[in-house]
């Protein structure tokens, strides 16, 4: 399929933005320099905990090349406010969440190791950290609770003034009381107890930004490594009150991955902006990996405990929940959603479950922020229901595929104890092929065949579920969310016939520039290398929501069909004019305006061309030009879902586990591009496996951060996987014009279980906690040598 | 990094009198954990002496049956080096298992014995080899040159010219990466000559490499792996840490000497 | 300030640089060829590999005056402006690459690679020589094939043919 055809929705079209890519000519923020730029350094806190006494900036600011030093004070002085949390929720009692303050650079308090401290801006990096050794800042260290497991105890040490015992808020979803009768009549209850692990994002570019002031127009304009540059322009505006947004531009340019880890507004960015006008220079930072461990978002972090109350035949009667959340030291910018309404309300999994009750208990301790990473909150759901729907299987002697099954939803749409309500799927089609795709009936023979060599085999399912293109607007704001969740699409058709697309939507390696295109091809019948897609610009796009959540397909690409909607009506408005037509004759098929039933016609080319030269067609009636925007809200998230399948090998000798065959067969809805679909499934896959076999984020008991770089934080690597067997069903998506669902986040979602369930399988115990390190396999297999001799 | 000189004198001698006349010098050989320690401000050399510029000094030479290689020689060159796969191929493929393709391109012996990181996999064959550490100033038996973590025998201003490696009968080298930062988490070298049998261990001990003395005893009697089985490891000497407490770094290395056993008699 | 002289893409270069200066910022910096990157400080997750004198290196462990003298090759001298590198085109037709951000030393490492391996790479040799470079976007399932397909494209024309 090459650039100068049309190209279908469904072809393996290859991608337009590759071509920079592989010839280095990308362009990422820190590939960007301004003229005149000076460089951030950040001195970021040595403690957890700690009362800043004195900062004396004296001897910095004498330092060869430095341009300024800033603090919290400085920032204060100048009335700008500090980082915000855009989602509200309410406790059990109805009282609002506790949210302590959240200053860009620290005022009087440092709470967690890597707080910005202050800034220090000098002509190069080097000389801006050399200048920053010279800082003499005098701490007060205070007790810190690292540990989310006693922050909420009697005597911890206080966070936040706002946040008696640590606590944000006590939240709750679901019917208490059907959940206890559920469980009064239940002839099996399953518990299981989880550690939903603390992992570090590790997008491969990391942050940057670039602040800019043009005292002339008194603008800025901001650089940066965002999923979402206008929801950061909004909330620099509007909460930050660096500018009015008509004063601040920002762009995102090239984006080196985000997995939700560049969504939110940080301190270096907003401080990056506001020094450029302090300085009177461009100011510009690169984060180092080391400083990314320290204080980009981390994700998940959770404790559980889960209850499942079942009859004898397996058939779940209602499921308890129990989660605290690990909040960090500050509410980071969507924080607080993660744990609740992105977690609780998929509890159902692909179940009919008659009752469901979840509390949420979300904590600050003095660790980095917490926020969405890929999946947010839909991962811990999933890993809590397939864990224990699989332990309940083996507790009760059913063929965990076979108890899944007894318990899918079927009919559709459902409407789950916990505000979803699903609106299409076939659970049980992506089960029957992801088994016949495993050959599960043949796997006691290859696990007979390991055991020979020395190897425990083990197979594990996860049936996971997601809700995606988190919207309606109107309903989430009924929840707490501070924004709308619509998207935005402008289609510009040049008088030439080629096409702008002007997205709200963000890409950071999904694509976009080749998806987004390949929709317009197909839909105007012009050769995809005629239409370029436009985003992450503040000046060019005039608003958007951006991309996270895997809203861009069924969100970000509906509001451009509303907009190619809208083009076409026009345009065939105009062709009518000029075939002399009437309008309801003009039909519009391959590119071409013909009037029915005959062989009179124009090419979308001429009628573009048309439109600007307004010659043929009154424009009393018929603005000229041709050029659309929409803003689309859907009428509900859409629910992604399928069936992974992991089967591993264990050596009980040093504890390693080598992943042997991953199926993964997913019901994304329509599919426009099945070969960037796939790459989605295999780098969420590869996150997935992460999460469960190597990834955490380890504080000391003095909130040191232990892991802080690839030395001890252990990131996948190509050795560490197979080649991954992809397949799809499809159920179209009703709530969207194409019928949509997002795939972004489905692997990432859907493998924690699924290696979880697959070792347990393996080493025959349920008591296998993420990460599952070699280490930690090893001491399990060797305890199960202990209890088999002992039996 | 903070700021430093940079020299790359054309003669040992040079670099002798520099160690001995400049403030605070430091060596930079494949500069391959010295660089990443320099970024993290973790030293501040006064001048970085470059031995790159020294001619001969990555030779790789057969000698007495066994091979000498030169300081400089990077693992790349060692793990492809005809004269170590003719002579002591296991000593080529630790070579090839060292960091990844672009480190082994740069990363020299001389350098990753100098430094006795207790991770790094060369101090193990040495031990197990009983190479002779060739300096500017003496000739070192590897017995005496490894003294504790990143400690050696090295004195001030001596250089490592070579490393001298007699052949052995049977040798091999297993090793158990550290999952994140792929260093030895316990590596083992088995090596079996006319006198005996030494088996070295990196990557797990308190103190650095070591030699295992309760192996060697067994596997001189007995070059099996099931001599092994019930050989004691004094788990309190080795390293306990995120990845691994003292027992499983045990257990790693009682498993790699064994696989390392198996090999070498393969 | 030390002074430094080499080859970068075929293009003799010349400047007064710090001792400390990297090479990758030498690059990057000096003579803004920014497809190199830098993704990490522990010299692990290769997104900074170029060529010097021929053999993949991790630019940002190797100071500028260490390449003094020498040839370097970065991702924007592969192939001439406007043309691709078959290696460059395989990661294109195969969807190797996401983000992009990790590309040019994928590319880089997988030129190495066939350098001193050759053209016929199974799957298990690609992932193992893939061990210097981290990507988190793809899950390497298709940079795999790619450093494939590259690679079969690099082999020899009589060898291509059999």
């Amino acid at each position: 399929m090459n650039a100068s055809t049309v190209t279908p929705i469904g072809a393996p079209v290859r991608r337009k933005e590759d071509k920079r890519f592989i010839t280095g000519k990308g362009r990422y923020t820190d590939d960007l320099s301004r003229p005149g730029q000076a460089h951030a350094y950040f001195l970021r806190s040595p403690y957890a905990h700690a009362r800043i006494r004195t900062i004396d900036t004296a001897a910095a600011a004498e330092m060869p090349g430095v341009v300024g030093v800033l603090t919290g004070r400085d920032l204060a002085q100048d009335g700008l406010g500090g980082l915000i949390c855009g989602w509200m929720i309410n406790s059990k009692d109805g009282s609002p969440m506790r949210a302590g303050a959240h200053p860009a650079l620290a005022v009087d308090t440092v709470r967690y190791v890597g707080d910005h401290v202050a800034v220090v801006i000098a002509e190069t990096l080097n000389l801006a950290k050399d200048a920053a050794a010279a800082l003499a800042v005098e701490y007060e260290v205070l007790p810190a609770v690292p540990d989310l497991a006693v922050a909420q105890a009697q005597g911890a040490a206080q966070i936040h003034e706002a946040a008696p015992n640590n606590t944000v808020f006590e939240w709750e979803l679901g019917d208490r009381a059907a959940v206890e009768a559920a469980f009064a009549q239940a002839a099996h209850v399953t518990e299981i107890d989880i550690v939903n692990n603390r992992l570090a994002p590790n997008p491969m570019e990391p942050r940057a930004a670039i602040g800019e002031y043009d005292a002339g127009d008194e603008a800025y304009t901001l650089w940066t490594t965002s999923q979402n540059p206008h929801v950061a322009r909004l909330v620099l505006s509007a909460f930050v009150g660096l500018a009015p947004e008509n004063k601040l531009r920002v762009i995102a340019p090239d984006v080196g991955g985000g997995f939700g880890s560049k969504i939110f507004i940080y301190a270096e960015e907003t401080v990056c902006a506001w020094a450029a006008k302090k300085v009177g220079r461009p100011v510009k930072w690169t984060c180092e990996r080391g400083e990314a461990f320290l204080c980009d978002a981390h994700g998940r972090d959770h404790v559980t405990k889960g209850r499942l109350a079942l009859d004898a035949q397996g058939k779940i009667l209602g499921f308890q929940v129990k989660t605290i959340a690990n909040m960090g030291a500050y509410l980071s910018t969507f924080a607080s959603c993660v744990p609740t309404y992105l977690y609780a309300t998929l509890l159902s999994g692909q179940y009919a479950i008659p009752a469901i009750y979840c509390e949420v208990d979300a904590v600050y301790t003095n660790t980095a922020p917490v926020d969405a990473y890929r999946g947010a909150g839909r991962p811990e759901a999933t890993f809590l229901v397939e864990r224990i729907v699989d332990k309940a299987a083996r507790e009760l002697g059913i063929d965990p595929a076979e108890m899944r099954r007894r318990n899918f939803i079927t009919a559709f749409p459902h409407q789950t104890p916990v505000i979803m309500c699903y609106d299409a799927g076939d659970y049980a089609a992506s089960l029957d092929k992801a088994l016949e795709m495993a050959d599960y009936a043949g796997f006691p023979a290859r696990r007979a065949e390991a055991e020979r060599r020395g190897k425990l085999r083990g197979i594990g399912l996860s049936n996971y579920i997601e809700a995606c293109g988190i919207a309606p607007s109107a309903a989430v704001g009924s929840l707490g969310a501070g924004v709308g969740l619509w998207e935005s699409a402008e289609v510009r058709v040049n008088p030439t016939g080629n096409v702008e697309v002007l997205t709200g939507s963000h890409s950071h390696g999904q694509g976009h520039e080749t998806t987004f295109a390949q929709l317009v091809s197909a839909r105007l019948g012009i050769p995809i290398d005629q239409v370029t897609v436009i985003h992450g610009d503040t000046d060019k796009v005039q608003f958007g929501m951006g991309t996270y959540g895997s809203r861009s397909g069924a969100v970000g690409m509906s509001a451009i069909v509303k907009a190619l909607d809208k083009v076409e009506a026009k345009a065939k408005k105009i062709a009518a004019h000029i075939l002399e037509a009437s309008e309801g004759d003009i039909e519009f098929k391959d590119g071409r305006f013909s009037v029915a039933g005959t062989d009179r016609g124009l090419a979308f080319a001429e009628v573009a061309l048309n439109a600007y030269v307004a010659h043929k067609f009154p424009t009393s009636e018929i603005e000229p030009g041709l050029k659309e925007g929409a803003f689309y809200d859907p009428t509900n998230f859409t629910f992604p879902a399928g069936c992974h399948v992991c089967e591993l090998e264990v050596d009980p000798e040093t504890g390693t586990t080598e992943i042997v065959n991953w199926i993964a067969v997913d019901d994304f809805g329509t599919v426009i591009n099945p070969m960037i679909v796939e790459g989605q499934v295999h780098g969420g896959i590869a996150q997935g496996v992460g999460q469960a076999l190597m990834e955490r984020v380890a504080y000391d008991g003095e909130g040191q951060l232990v892991t802080g770089s690839y030395m001890d934080y252990q990131m996948p690597r190509a050795e560490d996987f197979p080649a991954f067997k992809v397949g799809m069903t499809e159920t179209r998506c009703p709530s969207n014009p194409l019928g949509m669902k997002g795939c972004g986040e489905a692997g990432a979602i859907a493998a924690p279980p699924a290696v979880i369930n697959a070792l347990a399988d393996a080493l025959g115990t349920q008591d296998i906690s993420m990460p599952a390190t070699p280490a930690k396999v090893w001491a399990i297999a060797q305890a199960r040598v202990t209890r088999q001799a002992a039996e | 990094m903070y700021a430093f000189d940079y020299r790359r004198p054309s003669a040992l001698d040079e670099v002798v009198s520099l160690l001995g006349g400049l403030e605070e010098p430091k060596l930079l050989a494949g500069g391959q954990t010295l660089l990443p320690t320099l970024k993290q401000r973790l030293a501040q050399p006064g001048t970085l002496v470059d031995l790159a510029g020294i001619p001969g000094l990555a030779d790789i030479a057969a000698e007495g049956g066994g091979v000498r290689i030169g300081a400089m020689a990077t693992h790349a060159r060692v793990a492809t080096s005809d004269v170590v796969r003719a002579a002591i191929p296991a000593l080529a493929e630790l070579a090839a298992v060292i960091g990844d393709p672009a480190v082994r391109n740069r990363g020299t012996i001389g350098g990753s014995v100098a430094n006795n990181d207790p991770t790094a996999d060369y101090p193990a064959a040495c031990l197990a080899l009983g190479a002779m550490i060739v300096t500017t100033a003496r000739r070192i038996p590897a017995d005496e040159f490894f003294a504790g973590l990143f400690e050696t025998a090295l004195g001030e201003d001596e250089v490592i010219v070579a490393i001298e490696f007699p052949r052995p009968e049977l040798a091999a080298y297993r090793k158990f990466r550290n999952p994140a930062s792929r260093y030895a988490m316990a590596g083992v070298f088995v090596a079996r000559t006319g006198e005996g049998v030494r088996v070295a261990v990196t990557g797990a001990g308190q103190s650095g490499v070591f030699r295992w003395g309760a192996a060697e005893a067994a596997l001189t009697d007995d070059f099996t792996a099931a001599a092994l089985e019930s050989v004691p490891l004094d788990a309190s000497d080795l390293m306990s840490d995120l990845h691994g407490g003292a027992d499983y770094r045990a257990q790693l290395v009682k498993v790699m000497a064994k696989r390392a056993v198996e090999a070498a008699a393969r | 300030m030390t002074h430094v002289s080499m080859t970068v893409n075929g293009r003799a270069v010349s400047a007064d640089v710090e001792p400390r200066m990297l090479l990758v910022q030498f690059l990057r910096e000096k003579l803004l060829l920014t497809g190199t990157h830098v993704g990490c400080d522990t010299s692990q997750c290769g997104a900074c590999v170029v060529q010097v004198d021929g053999a993949a290196v991790k630019s940002c462990t190797l100071l500028a005056v260490q390449a003094d003298g020498c040839a370097v090759l970065t991702i924007e001298g592969l192939a001439p402006s406007g043309a691709l590198h078959p290696m460059q085109e395989a990661f294109r037709e195969h969807h190797g690459l996401q983000c992009g951000f990790c590309t040019p030393g994928m590319i880089m490492t997988a030129m190495d690679m066939v350098a001193r391996l050759g053209p016929d790479l199974d799957e298990a040799t690609i992932r193992e020589n893939l061990d210097g470079n981290l990507c988190r976007c793809t899950g390497y399932h298709n940079i795999v094939k790619a450093v494939a397909a590259g690679a079969r494209a690099m082999a020899p024309a009589s060898a291509a043919a059999e």
